[in-house]
């Protein structure tokens, strides 16, 4: 049965008694100040379609592209609404209703959802392109000459954050098993990502070494399908089913302790396997198994008691502050263990951020589609950042990562980002280097 | 039904085309407040900038005849911000500015749209403190505050909202500008008119700027956890504190079906097998603090509390009392609707109205979550139901109507801090008796003569 508003159990429309406590962490009530750009007011334009009040009007669908499913209302409802089912489920409807349907829009939708994030081979593919244009000169010559003058608008703004890509991608620097040196305690499975795959490899590379330091053998396709999290969030639920039984096929949870994600995008939809095929009698019992054993990477290091490490990761101390991705934080509720790994690490200072988890404006596509209220919101970000004097931002998602780089560099800020993992992985490295007395 | 054309162009005249709604997906999401069950859709929404604005659109609903009904963040808990009819909703909340705080006289002026939390902490910069701290404190606004009388955890020690506004500016039903009250300590020229529109609930008139009365912050704080075995052991510690006396800012009571839901939401270990727990709270100079501390620690256990836990620092006081704070909404969790009374006794005879609603709830079949301001004698009885179900809310009526005859045997009050609104009118005449009652309506009539601010709000 197709996933709408109509046939989705009323009670969770229900679940939300309007009280408002959502209002004040939620971007774009902030901004507006309209009931309607906020999550009690969106729920109840989704229950007014639900009660055939409200047909699907493209204001509906408009507003529904206005909200950032940033997550935050679900931390503060205390009702413990469903706000992601409802977005989703709403984004759904919106699709089916073929009111957002355009050539264009179809056209690129149909690259990206469709073809690429369906398609590992393809996406590496595109990528290795893209890392040839950068690389070759090309895209200097491309810009100096100004010809991205030519792509529309919103492609033109969005240009100079087209991430690097990576000169290797996660399967040719991680072999498909991996053994720590000590005798393993674990087995675990390695999600790699999309994004992660073609601009962060190098991170993906640190979260392997930190499971190996930590005693765990770790596992890695090296082909790894996208977690249908794109898809989920933009209404095409059918193509995220189809990626989630691949998932589960590819790494069957009975075979690990834990299957570890590092983006905090995918997590929040790595763990929702179980709803996504509750009417599958094939795969609803392995979904099950795997949303259990999904655990974010800071999460499961903390849970397995990490080792400090016993060197610095760089020879200056470091300043850090710490920006919680919202799937991370609100989707994922995984807020302290980034926090505590980070503690660990000798010669890291971890100062708090104000606003440490409100959205970056990164969330997934919302750049493209909400430039406005995306800038709004980074700059506030970069702002917060910036006045925290740190010389380090940490943060655990590729679109933040991006999104925030591309703020930081834009206000002129030596802010360098970096992953918690990373500067863990650094660290351990450098115990094995000779230790100069003190 | 939407307003006519030619008043939509004259709103939009005074406020700015953006500022007037009438789009339904709009308009849609200002038909409710946070009260269960009240739902209705207004004609339109305005947003007025000032207070030039506010009374221009009033003259213009005046002058029209168009119902009024005024709006802060919409969290009230008695249907006060609901419309009625085609009305235009005044929403104020982009009125929110901090105008001044005066440390010399210890005064607060604000817009009616500031943020009630925002308040305090334009206070807390200059080492003052407004005390007020209605559940809805990071949400609401002061202006709603006003309108709604709003109380909070702190009732005990430090009042309610009407304990601290010494003046007002109040927009009239015919769009004149009257201003009530001013920074002076004494005042006694002529009636306390201010004190009428405090806890009027937009019937009379509409706040549209305030001034507080503040107090020096209190340097300490300390905050204490007693759990119970017995719903009664927690009410007899409340007594036995207060005859020793001490008055503790806060003495918060939640039973056992409350601390279960707090917890699944707050996760913050609070005991889920006890009956009752009491959150306590003193504040003031830190020797008077520790003294009293002690005193209320040493007085729970002697009633019978299994534990008493006493919060680290101010954090993890925080954290409780936040807790505390999501109690109604938390208890949505269970039910799809959330059915909130607001019963107020004498402190006295606080322990048989507990008695009486767990024993009403059992008799009609109905699950029922009680907490609230113990050293207030005000309980939040909250029903937990489904309105769909015709039979049940069938049941919740009953149990309501003999709740509301108790409280009222026992000396009470139908609401002592969420306003009558529309929730609690039916039984507003039993409370007050006809010449009370009548006294009332002939206010609001001299005042509103076309019943044209919130009609239908208090009484019909």
């Amino acid at each position: 049965m197709a996933h709408t508003l109509k046939n989705l159990d009323y009670s969770v429309l229900q679940q939300c008694m309007h009280c408002g406590m959502c209002l004040p962490t939620c971007p774009t009530y902030d901004t507006t100040k309209r009931e309607r750009n906020s999550p009690r007011g969106r729920i109840a334009l989704m229950r007014a379609v639900a009660d055939d009040e409200l047909a699907i009007t493209r204001e509906f669908a408009d507003e529904m592209s206005y909200c950032l499913g940033c997550l935050a209302c679900q931390t503060a409802c205390p009702a413990g609404v469903n706000y992601a089912e409802l977005f989703e489920t709403a984004r759904a409807d919106i699709e089916q209703s073929g009111i957002n349907h355009s050539l264009e829009r179809s056209f690129w939708r149909g690259l990206t959802l469709r073809a690429l994030f369906m398609n590992p081979r393809v996406l590496r593919g595109v990528g290795t392109l893209l890392r040839f244009y950068q690389r070759s000169g090309m895209e200097a010559l491309v810009r100096k000459l100004k010809l991205t003058a030519l792509l529309p608008a919103n492609l033109r703004r969005l240009e100079p954050q087209t991430p690097r890509i990576c000169s290797k991608f996660s399967h040719q620097l991680i072999a498909e098993t991996e053994q720590p040196s000590a005798p393993a305690k674990y087995r675990v499975a390695l999600l790699t990502g999309c994004v992660q795959d073609l601009a962060f490899s190098d991170i993906n590379r640190d979260t392997a070494d930190v499971l190996l330091v930590n005693g765990c053998t770790v596992h890695t396709p090296p082909v790894q399908s996208c977690c249908g999290s794109l898809h989920s969030h933009n209404g095409e639920t059918d193509l995220a089913v189809t990626l989630a039984r691949r998932m589960l096929d590819l790494m069957p949870p009975a075979e690990y302790d834990a299957i570890i994600t590092n983006a905090g995008g995918c997590g929040s939809h790595l763990r929702h396997y179980t709803h996504l095929l509750a009417d599958d009698p094939e795969y609803a019992d392995r979904a099950r198994a795997w949303d259990a054993k999904i655990r974010d990477i800071h999460e499961w290091l903390m849970e397995i008691g990490c080792r400090p490490p016993v060197a610095v990761p760089s020879a200056e101390p470091l300043t850090v502050t710490y920006h919680e991705s919202c799937h991370l934080a609100h989707g994922q509720k995984v807020t302290q263990p980034p926090r505590s790994l980070l503690r660990l690490i000798p010669g890291v200072k971890l100062i708090e951020l104000p606003e440490s988890n409100w959205c970056c404006g990164s969330a997934g596509v919302y750049s493209i589609t909400q430039p406005e209220q995306s800038a709004l919101l980074l700059d506030r970000k970069v702002q917060h950042i910036m006045a925290t004097g740190a010389q380090v931002l940490a943060t655990s998602n590729p679109g933040c990562h991006l999104q925030i780089a591309t703020g930081l560099l834009a206000a002129g800020s030596t802010v360098e980002l970096m992953q918690p993992v990373t500067l863990l992985a650094r660290a351990y490295r450098n115990e094995n280097l000779p230790q100069t007395s003190s | 039904m939407p307003l006519a054309d030619s008043i939509l162009t004259r709103l939009a005249d005074i406020v700015g085309t953006a500022n007037v709604l009438t789009k339904l997906e709009d308009i849609l999401p200002y038909g409710f407040d946070g009260t269960a069950t009240f739902k209705h859709r207004a004609g339109a929404v305005v947003f007025p900038q000032n207070t030039a604005q506010v009374a221009a659109c009033v003259k213009l609903a005046a002058e029209e005849k168009i119902p009024i009904v005024t709006r802060g963040s919409g969290t009230g808990l008695s249907g006060g911000s609901v419309p009625s009819g085609d009305c235009l909703v005044l929403c104020l909340v982009q009125m929110d500015a901090i105008l001044e705080v005066d440390p010399r006289n210890l005064t607060l002026r604000a817009q009616c749209g500031a943020i009630t939390i925002k308040v305090d902490e334009a206070a807390a910069v200059h080492g003052l403190f407004y005390p007020p701290d209605p559940g809805s404190i990071k949400i609401s606004t002061i202006g709603g505050n006003v309108a709604e009388n709003s109380g909070g955890l702190r009732g005990l020690k430090y009042g309610v909202t009407r304990d601290y506004v010494m003046g007002l500016e109040v927009v009239m039903p015919d769009g004149r500008i009257v201003r009530l009250g001013n920074a002076c300590v004494k005042d006694v020229a002529g009636y306390s008119m201010k004190d009428l529109f405090i806890g009027s609930e937009g019937t009379l008139g509409i706040v549209t700027e305030v001034l507080l009365k503040l107090l020096p912050r209190p340097a300490a704080r300390r905050t204490m956890l007693a759990t119970y075995d017995r719903m009664e052991s927690a009410a007899e510690t409340v007594s036995a504190i207060i005859a020793a006396k001490i008055i503790p800012c806060t003495l918060e009571f939640l039973d056992q079906m409350t601390i279960r839901c707090v917890e699944a939401y707050a996760k913050i270990g609070l005991p889920t097998d006890c009956a009752a727990l009491l959150l306590m709270e003193t504040d003031g100079h830190p020797a008077a603090v520790a003294d009293e501390a002690e005193q209320m620690a040493a007085i729970a256990k002697a009633h019978g509390a299994r534990e008493v836990k006493i919060a680290a620092d101010a954090a993890e006081s925080l954290q409780l009392a936040s807790a505390r704070r999501s109690a109604f909404s938390a208890l949505a969790r269970m039910r799809p609707t959330t059915i909130l009374e607001d019963v107020t006794v004498p402190r006295s005879e606080l322990a048989k109205l507990v008695a009486f609603i767990a024993e009403t709830a059992a008799r009609h079949r109905l699950q029922v979550g009680t907490f609230g301001h113990m050293g207030d004698g005000n309980l939040h009885p909250t029903f937990l139901t489904d309105e769909r179900d015709e039979a049940e809310m069938e049941r919740v009526h009953l149990a309501l109507n003999e709740i509301v005859a108790k409280t009222l045997e026992l000396g009470g009050t139908i609401t002592g801090e969420h306003g009558v609104g529309l929730a609690k009118k039916q039984w507003l005449r039993q409370q007050l008796g006809d010449d009370s009652f009548e006294l009332m309506r002939q206010i609001k009539h001299t005042l509103d003569p076309h019943g044209l601010l919130n009609p239908g709000k208090i009484f019909d």
